[in-house]
């Protein structure tokens, strides 16, 4: 079998786009643009694994996100930045560097047990009800962030910029984004490695005949539980990163089903079941938004037609539920392919 | 010590009793036919024992153990695997990952296993990747492995899905209506593969069948009901020469 070379093809993109940012041969707008497609990228694969992989219509992957950027957030800000509600720092600014992950980890987790909150109605109800349960979690996050004044409640919280500035004051370089790139392609890695293990095809399983799959022997309930707690633990990564954008601030109306729903227009546009599809509608859809902004409110008006002509030409998204290397097996060279060690199996 | 036995097993619908005080003791080695008209609850009754369904009263023995309140995924782990009356195979997957899901019991690695693909999970991955594709060769279904199970001819289906049936290491095997839909050559084919299978994977097999051609050349008992209640019990020319049995399938008229 040929040797891979997709490891490289990372490498090399991670040190264009890390050095372009650090040595500024990409401006702040692009760099902003880089980090919300990573950001877009995360969300879209994760929420591909529920609503692609898994066939059940999550409409509320937001407010996981919300969960993920206001834990993350309020860790950061509390332990590493100068702030009116939690008071100065509690550890020196230069262990920010190290610690920065583990808060995006911590909101993961927090993210992923909010999970629950639909992978254990997801036991009972599938399909229509089950979207109307991720709606009202959705809104049940808004709302309960709303409520708490300590954290700015509807004004949003703040302080983010602090703790950036201050890890760049410790050592100069492009942290949110080198973490948003590790992010994008950690989220990738374990989205693709758990659909194409044996364990995680129950997921496809489930998809396919539920009933089928819980009498042959499939623990569909654990199965679910993973893959919900996966999908918004990822989901949570994604809000974490987010919370620390150059704007500086998050507020509980940037989680809404609006939200979400640009999250869904993604996975359906690069097609269910595609994870190569997911980043490249996530990196085509982040790029649409940026060259439509001269229309102002109108791109709301010339995305949503885009998606009904693709819907109706091409209702599978742009890759259906394949992957690139299936469409272009030459890229197997590139991606290396599990499926070849099957098929020299039963040769 | 039968090796399944069932002890007044009932079940109700809200108010329709689908099925009533039903009996059997299945032992090792056994091939019994289940038959009766139309909603006589035959689907009903394999439903209950794997599981699907919680029975109204009633209990449940298999190997020692009683059945009842386990989840379905459990009762397949035991050893009871059984096909479905129509085809209900993972139709956008392919052919070997129907057979390789159906592994899922004695998977003993886990998330963090499969994210990290260390040796444990290589090993395990490949260990049912073979089994699997020996399993397919039995029936000479290899040469679909990559197939989507959507695509096969549909007795290729009905194998595959006694393939991923048999993949689950069962003890017995309940088939409900496998011959439902398929032409005489390929009844004759299915009755070969079931005496086969019976043999080679040492199966207790339960079979529901309407075809009589089948049920009456390949199972020493027969049971009958009809409307959920036992009317007959015996070998298949004690069958075909009750009564009770003519009448429930051929109207009172018939005599």
């Amino acid at each position: 079998m040929r040797k891979p070379y997709l490891p490289l093809v990372v490498l090399l993109l991670f040190v264009v786009i890390i050095g372009g940012s650090w040595l500024r041969i990409f401006n702040e707008y692009w760099q902003l643009v880089f980090l919300f497609m990573g950001i877009n990228i995360i969300l879209t694969v994760s929420l591909n694994l529920i609503n692609g992989y898994m066939g059940e219509f999550s409409c509320g992957h937001a407010g996981f996100m919300a969960v993920g950027a206001y834990v993350t957030s309020i860790l950061t800000v509390w332990l590493f930045a100068e702030d009116k509600v939690f008071g100065p720092p509690v550890l020196p600014a230069a262990w920010a560097i190290p610690l920065f992950p583990v808060a995006l980890i911590i909101g993961a987790v927090a993210a992923s047990l909010a999970g629950l909150l639909i992978a254990i109605p997801s036991f009972r109800t599938r399909g229509d009800y089950l979207a109307i349960i991720t709606l009202a979690v959705n809104y049940i996050v808004k709302s309960a962030i709303e409520n708490m004044e300590f954290i700015g409640g509807p004004r949003g919280f703040v302080g983010m910029k602090r703790v950036m500035n201050n890890m760049a004051d410790v050592f100069n370089a492009p942290w949110l984004l080198i973490w948003t790139f590790i992010g994008m392609i950690i989220t990738i890695l374990i989205v693709h490695r758990f659909v194409s293990s044996t364990l995680g095809k129950g997921v496809e399983a489930i998809r396919e005949d539920e009933i089928a799959a819980e009498l042959m022997s499939v623990n569909t309930r654990r199965i679910k539980v993973i893959a919900f707690m996966l999908s918004c633990g990822l989901a949570g990564l994604a809000g974490g990163l987010f919370a620390h954008w150059p704007g500086g601030y998050i507020n509980p109306g940037t989680f809404t089903i609006l939200k979400s729903t640009e999250v869904m227009v993604m996975v359906y546009l690069g097609g269910m079941g595609s994870i190569s599809g997911s980043i490249i509608s996530a990196i085509g859809f982040t790029l649409l938004l940026e060259v439509l902004r001269p229309l102002g409110v109108f791109k709301w008006v010339v995305i949503p037609l885009l998606l009904v002509v693709m819907m109706l030409f091409r209702p599978t998204g742009i890759l259906g539920n394949k992957e690139l290397s299936d469409v272009f097996p030459r890229l197997r060279a590139i991606f290396g392919s599990e499926e070849e060690s099957y098929a020299l199996a039963s040769d | 010590m039968p090796l399944l036995q069932i002890k007044g097993l009932t079940h109700w619908f809200g108010g329709l009793r689908a099925v009533h005080n039903f009996n059997l003791d299945l032992e090792e080695g056994e091939l019994v036919g289940l038959i009766g008209p139309n909603g006589a609850g035959k689907t009903t009754i394999f439903n209950l024992v794997t599981g699907a369904y919680k029975p109204t009263k009633g209990e449940v023995w298999f190997n020692g153990e009683n059945l009842v309140g386990l989840r379905p995924h459990q009762i397949t782990a035991k050893g009871i695997a059984r096909t479905f009356q129509t085809i209900r195979l993972w139709n956008e997957l392919t052919v070997l990952d129907n057979v390789c899901i159906a592994h899922a019991s004695r998977i003993k690695y886990g998330l963090v296993d499969s994210i990290l693909r260390n040796q444990r999970y290589r090993e395990e991955e490949e260990q049912i990747k073979e089994r699997a594709l020996e399993l397919l060769a039995v029936f000479g279904l290899e040469k679909y492995a990559q197939e989507q199970a959507k695509n096969l001819p549909y007795g290729a289906q009905r194998q595959v899905e006694i393939t991923r049936a048999l993949a689950t290491e069962p003890r017995v095997l309940l088939l409900d209506e496998p011959a439902a839909g398929m032409n005489p050559g390929e009844i004759g084919e299915l009755m070969k593969l079931i005496q086969q299978i019976r043999q080679d994977f040492g199966l207790t097999i339960w079979i529901i069948e309407h075809q009589m051609r089948v049920i009456m050349n390949i199972c020493e008992r027969i049971k009958v009901i009809d409307f959920g209640e036992t009317i007959a019990e015996g070998t298949p020319v004690e069958i075909q020469n009750n009564p009770r049995v003519i009448e429930a399938y051929l109207g009172e008229e018939a005599f």
